[in-house]
């Protein structure tokens, strides 16, 4: 058995590894669009910030990983697969084959379609690279410019803040993390954002950027002033990364979907991670998460089934944290509420700290959180054992915060029931 | 390293919260809470100024062992100048507020200034903030701690305020921590209320460092075993500390109806055994039992009422779990007012914790005036309609609450026993030391209580010395100057180091000196800190001096000096102080007439 | 056998004897709020209930960890925090559903409960027994995870 991963990411990884240990046999390869060892994303804020060298953002430390679990790892990029003869073929020339195929190639930032994106002076925060071009090209003092404030942005924000730039952040939507926050959670980032030396710009467009002719670069802002920049980072959105699967026959949508068995609808081959449209834990519909958790859970459960324990995956939960300048902001679920729901509210924007449950019924599905880094975790719990509350969802309806008493008292109880 | 070498200094007149460095040659010759808080008071204030003006100074002062892993670490004092006794206020407590304190990073937390409006203090590290109160002035500590953690999203606050009680001025309120632990004699909590302070709310992450880490926990490790296998702390464990009632019914020091008798008919309805026996519904006083911050004993008491008793039959909101009794709360709401109902004196319990009083100057001026209503010298007019009988347990409960609000009679009661039996005429009725009433002892049945009782500086104290070996072994007044001036020195001592007397059930000085040594720099021998508790004891003294006090303050009640116990051990026999008090003052190296000589003074660096 | 905590919350007086002791193997200093386990009060006072990580089977904070900052010892059974990996992004604690990894300001990085490399210091401090180190299988730990399982995204076999 043949069994080849495309992408070395967290789901990628993963799952070679889960098909190592299952210890069914077979030859695994992993294959890399990138020439490093496999790293993680998530660590590049911290690369930027010089919190760690570059090998502190690998995924695996040990030596000989790979080696040691029969992984072969090939740094190719994929051009096109071809399903029916069960082939990959690679962008160098070369092909490979495959008896059971993992797509977890993950997903690449997108720019707006504006003019002015393809200048040297604007990068994106993706990869490896981009984080060494973003280091060489900052010094403390300069001007910067971020565009968006969603998740990614508010990711770098803090490493570049770290560097000593000068920042603006802009951000097309009215919030900052508009995908993770609510407007009064969104709010109260930007003002602590704003307090520590930040500018932040919402409700603002970008309609173009160029060359000012003396290395630095103009914005064009809709309604606004137009401003200056050394340097302008691109953080608008990313996008599932499927080109190479024109002609494939697979069908895809916001991503590769899948169904509760990780299966695309091409027999034999699998998807995970964020080209993933998986199914969602709260809405039962397709959605690209796009955050660790789910590449971690889709690259076990697709393994698992790639190495025939057929095994049914219950769905992700859409989670998030930020640390944006050390305000941290949490959120799951349907953080924005559940129609028909409840929510309660607590809120002390002075001291930047918000708390939002939602309820349906007596039964959690969505927080938001920021200012908050003790049992944070308990939140998923309760969403996703769906633990009815009772009494207690009165307490919380009263004070949000009594939320580990809830947990602790609901959990004890589920733990006698199964008793 | 173990002082946190930081002080809050908050002024409520100026809004103002700074932190100044810890005063180390302070420390070094006072350890900690009790003494250092004393000479902190002593330092920023007169002691002539008035108790309930802007002018007191009311200081939370921690140990340097709150907060370790020493046994009890979580005891931390109240001192101001007490508007019960117009002398030191030092009132210590234990929970966690006090170790949460030192967690934030202060030794000691100063309050200067009156307010203008009501405020609360949020305390988290290094963020100080003066918060207006409006939204909790005017409700119980209960309400305020909820309201206060709510409101700022931090459940684990730890938060020391007043009820009502404190803001009404009631002369014995209480500073409340913890839903159910109290700073609960001298009246603190009306000065806290006399600054328009609510409440402190403290919470901190930076931790305490011990000096020698290696040696603390070896000693500690010694010392947690010690006290395990002691005997004296496991009936502490099982019973807390309310089997003491038995034993003084037995003895015949137990006072009842204000001390005119030593013994209580109704004893089995007050008991131990009254909370541990089913009720004829089938309901159980007590529940379990807990523990105060770093405490291996545990002896705090969680009961709950019967549903359908009385005092909460249509009150679902008292039908939960609360602080339970223990022997000074059993003898001020059983026998010293006669009432033997186990789930009324739980109720009047709730009162106290839940409006911020102290339970023992509460049950002892009821006693009072139930003694001046039964003279016929209060009316039922004067009572709200109430029958204030001895043995009322309605009177009880009813009162309590009226107190602790502020309403009818209770507004009286506020005043304390000294004050209420004076403006009724009969001053001799005051059942007390310097204002403050009596704890749960008698001084004719146990003669050295007595002698403690008429020195101690915070007034009528049953903690600031500790007897009951000698006292029970003879009921006279010989030999025990000695017992008392030395185990008041010993105990200054341990109050000043953050740990709790309770620790005495099986620790001796050697134990606390071992902790300290190991946890501060410098070295820590037994007579540095029996020497720095006798420091803090004639600072005490001296306070009191300068607010006017004088040897003639150091005396008790004529029912103890004059009228002869009627029943148990010391049947026929009075409190022997004219005898005792001269040789205490010798033995302290003060003058005939109670003043610290010059010599003393100079010996100890005052 | 390998050995786990077991928690018995009826015995816990709320001391937190250990908080300190936890904080003190781990910090050097008396510090609950940075203590791995944690005493929370209910009712008054009534009920306290020491709570820490069960060192679950299926450890999502663990498989969470973008950087294999957290380590399963195979001794102990304990899965650790690496400090020098931790990168401190926090994905660990939102994902672990039991709420027992948590971030620490000060080092930037999260902290879990170790077992204290097989010598669990609360158990050592707490003076009624609430918390004993005991072979796993006194601890109901198997119930504990039954009912992790409804936690749990972990797929079921043979669906």
């Amino acid at each position: 058995m043949s069994y080849v991963v495309v992408g070395a990411g967290p789901a990628g990884v993963i799952a070679a590894e889960t098909l190592s240990r299952l210890g069914h046999g077979g030859n695994i390869t992993l294959v890399s669009g990138e020439p490093e060892a496999p790293y993680s994303r998530m660590a590049i804020p911290y690369l930027l910030a010089e919190d760690i060298q570059e090998d502190g953002t690998h995924l695996r430390h040990g030596k000989g990983h790979y080696d040691d679990l029969g992984i072969k790892v090939v740094h190719e990029r994929v051009a096109s697969i071809d399903s029916k003869g069960k082939s990959l073929a690679f962008e160098s020339g070369g092909s490979l084959g495959y008896d059971k195929l993992l797509l977890a190639t993950g997903a690449t930032p997108v720019r707006p379609p504006i003019p002015g994106m393809d200048l040297d002076g604007v990068k994106s925060c993706w990869t490896l690279e981009d984080a060494r071009q973003i280091i060489a090209n900052s010094k403390p003092g300069d001007n910067v410019v971020l565009m968006g404030a969603g998740f990614i942005g508010c990711i770098i924000l803090e490493a570049l803040v770290a560097r000593k730039v000068n920042l603006t952040v802009i951000e097309m939507a009215d919030r900052m993390v508009a995908r993770m926050m609510d407007k009064t959670g969104g709010d109260i980032i930007a003002d602590w954002c704003e307090n520590q030396g930040v500018k932040v710009m919402i409700s603002t467009r970008v309609n173009g950027v160029s060359e000012n002719g003396d290395g630095t670069y103009k914005l064009e802002l809709e309604g606004k002033d137009s401003i200056n920049a050394d340097l302008v980072v691109c953080a608008t959105g990313v996008k599932s990364n499927m080109e190479f699967l024109e002609g494939s026959g697979i069908e895809t949508d916001m991503g590769v979907l899948i169904n509760e068995h990780m299966e695309t609808n091409v027999p034999d081959i699998y998807a995970a991670g964020d080209v993933a449209a998986g199914f969602d834990f709260m809405t039962d519909k397709h959605d690209v998460h796009a955050i660790q958790p789910t590449a971690s859970e889709h690259g076990r459960c697709a393994a698992r089934n790639m190495a025939g324990d057929r095994t049914a995956y219950r769905g992700s939960l859409v989670m998030n944290t930020l640390n944006t300048l050390g305000l941290i902001s949490t959120s799951y679920g349907l953080w924005d509420g559940a129609e028909g729901g409840d929510e309660s509210i607590s809120v002390d924007k002075e001291r930047s700290k918000y708390l939002r449950l939602n309820f349906k019924d007596d039964v959690l599905v969505g927080t938001l959180a920021l200012g908050m880094t003790q049992h944070v975790g308990v939140m998923r719990g309760l969403i996703q054992t769906k633990t009815p509350l009772g009494k207690w969802k009165d307490v919380l309806m009263e004070d949000p915060h009594q939320i580990m008493s809830a947990y602790l008292a609901c959990a004890q109880d589920a733990s006698r029931r199964i008793g | 390293m173990s002082w946190q070498g930081q002080i809050l200094r908050v002024n409520l007149t100026k809004g103002t919260a700074v932190a100044e460095p810890l005063n180390m040659e302070w420390a070094n010759a006072y350890i900690g809470e009790r003494g250092l808080g004393t000479k902190y008071l002593m330092e920023n204030m007169d002691p002539k100024a008035d108790a309930m003006g802007p002018d007191n100074v009311l200081i939370f002062a921690t140990g340097p062992l709150n907060g370790t892993m020493a046994s009890t670490s979580g005891r931390y004092a109240v001192i101001c100048k007490s508007p019960l006794t117009d002398g030191i206020g030092d009132s210590n407590s234990g929970g966690k507020f006090g170790a949460f304190l030192k967690y934030a990073g202060y030794d000691l937390l100063l309050v200067e200034g009156k307010a203008a409006k009501p405020v609360y203090l949020h305390i988290n590290d290094d963020n100080v903030e003066i918060l207006p109160a409006d939204d909790i002035w005017g409700t119980t500590v209960w309400n305020t701690e909820e309201w206060i953690k709510a409101k700022h999203q931090n459940p684990q606050l730890r938060i020391a305020s007043i009820g009502q009680a404190g803001e009404n001025g009631v002369l014995f309120s209480a500073v409340v921590n913890d839903l159910h632990r109290a700073a609960g004699r001298c009246g603190v909590g009306a000065v806290m209320g006399s600054k328009n302070l609510k409440a402190v709310a403290a919470y901190g992450t930076k931790g305490v460092t011990v000096d020698d880490p290696k040696k603390f926990m070896e000693v500690v490790k010694a010392t947690h075993a010690k006290l395990a296998e002691s005997g004296g702390r496991q009936e502490l464990t099982e019973g807390g500390t309310h089997p003491m009632i038995d034993m003084m019914q037995e003895w015949g020091g137990l006072p009842t109806n204000n001390f005119k008798e030593v013994q209580f008919k109704g004893i089995d309805g007050v008991n131990p055994a009254a909370t541990t026996t089913p009720n004829e519904n089938g309901h159980t006083n007590l529940i379990t039992n807990k523990a105060c911050f770093g405490c291996t004993i545990a002896c705090g008491r969680i009961s709950h009422i019967d549903p359908e008793h009385f005092t909460i039959k249509n009150r679902p909101e008292y039908m939960h779990a609360s602080g339970g009794l223990e022997y000074e709360t059993a003898f001020a709401f059983g026998p010293v007012v006669g009432v033997d109902d186990v789930d009324a004196l739980t109720f009047a319990n709730y009162m106290m914790n839940e409006h911020g009083m102290d339970p023992i100057s509460f049950g002892v001026t009821l006693a009072a005036a139930m003694e001046l209503y039964e003279m016929g010298v209060l009316t039922k007019e004067q009572t709200d309609g109430i029958e204030l009988k001895f043995g009322n347990a309605e009177a009880l409960t009813v009162m309590a609450e009226k107190t602790g609000k502020g309403e009818g009679f209770g507004k009286e009661l506020a005043l304390g026993s000294k004050r209420l039996t004076a403006k009724y005429g009969h001053p001799d009725l005051f059942m007390g030391v310097r204002g403050m009433e009596f704890a749960g002892y008698d001084s004719r049945a146990l003669q050295g209580m007595g002698l403690g009782y008429a020195t101690s500086n915070r007034g009528a104290c049953h903690l600031k010395h500790d007897v009951f070996g000698p006292d029970m072994e003879d009921v006279s007044g010989k030999g025990k100057a000695q017992p008392v001036k030395e185990s008041q020195d010993m105990v200054s001592m341990i109050d000043s180091t953050g740990l709790c007397l309770f620790t005495t059930s099986g620790w001796g000085p050697e134990d606390f000196v071992a902790q300290l040594d190991a946890a501060l720099p410098g070295e820590w021998t037994l007579e540095r800190c029996v020497e720095s508790g006798e420091r803090t004891w004639t600072l005490e003294r001296m306070f009191n001096q300068g607010a006017g006090q004088t040897g003639a303050d150091d005396t008790l009640p004529k029912r103890m000096l004059e009228e002869p116990a009627p029943s148990g051990n010391a049947e026929g026999k009075v409190n022997e102080l004219s005898v005792m008090l001269p040789e205490y003052y010798k033995l302290r190296g003060w003058t005939e007439d109670g003043k610290p000589s010059n010599e003393t003074l100079a010996r100890l660096g005052l | 056998m390998q050995k786990s905590l077991l928690i018995d919350a009826d015995k816990c007086t709320s001391c937190l004897q250990c908080e300190m002791a936890c904080s003190f193997e781990h910090e050097g200093t008396f510090n609950p709020a940075r203590s791995r386990i944690k005493i929370f009060e209910f009712e008054h006072g009534k009920r306290s209930v020491p709570y820490t990580c069960t060192q679950c089977a299926e450890a999502w904070c663990l498989h969470a960890c973008p950087v294999e900052a957290l380590v399963r010892n195979k001794e102990t059974g304990a899965v650790e925090v690496k400090d020098d990996i931790c990168v401190g992004c926090k994905v660990c604690t939102i994902a672990c559903p039991f709420g027992t990894v948590n971030y620490n300001p000060d080092t930037g990085k999260v902290i879990k409960c170790d077992l204290c490399d097989g010598d669990p210091q609360c158990a050592e401090a707490c003076p009624t027994d609430a918390i004993v180190y005991v072979d796993a299988a006194w601890t109901g730990l198997d119930r504990m995870q039954q009912w992790a399982a409804e936690t749990d995204n972990k797929p079921m076999a043979n669906a």
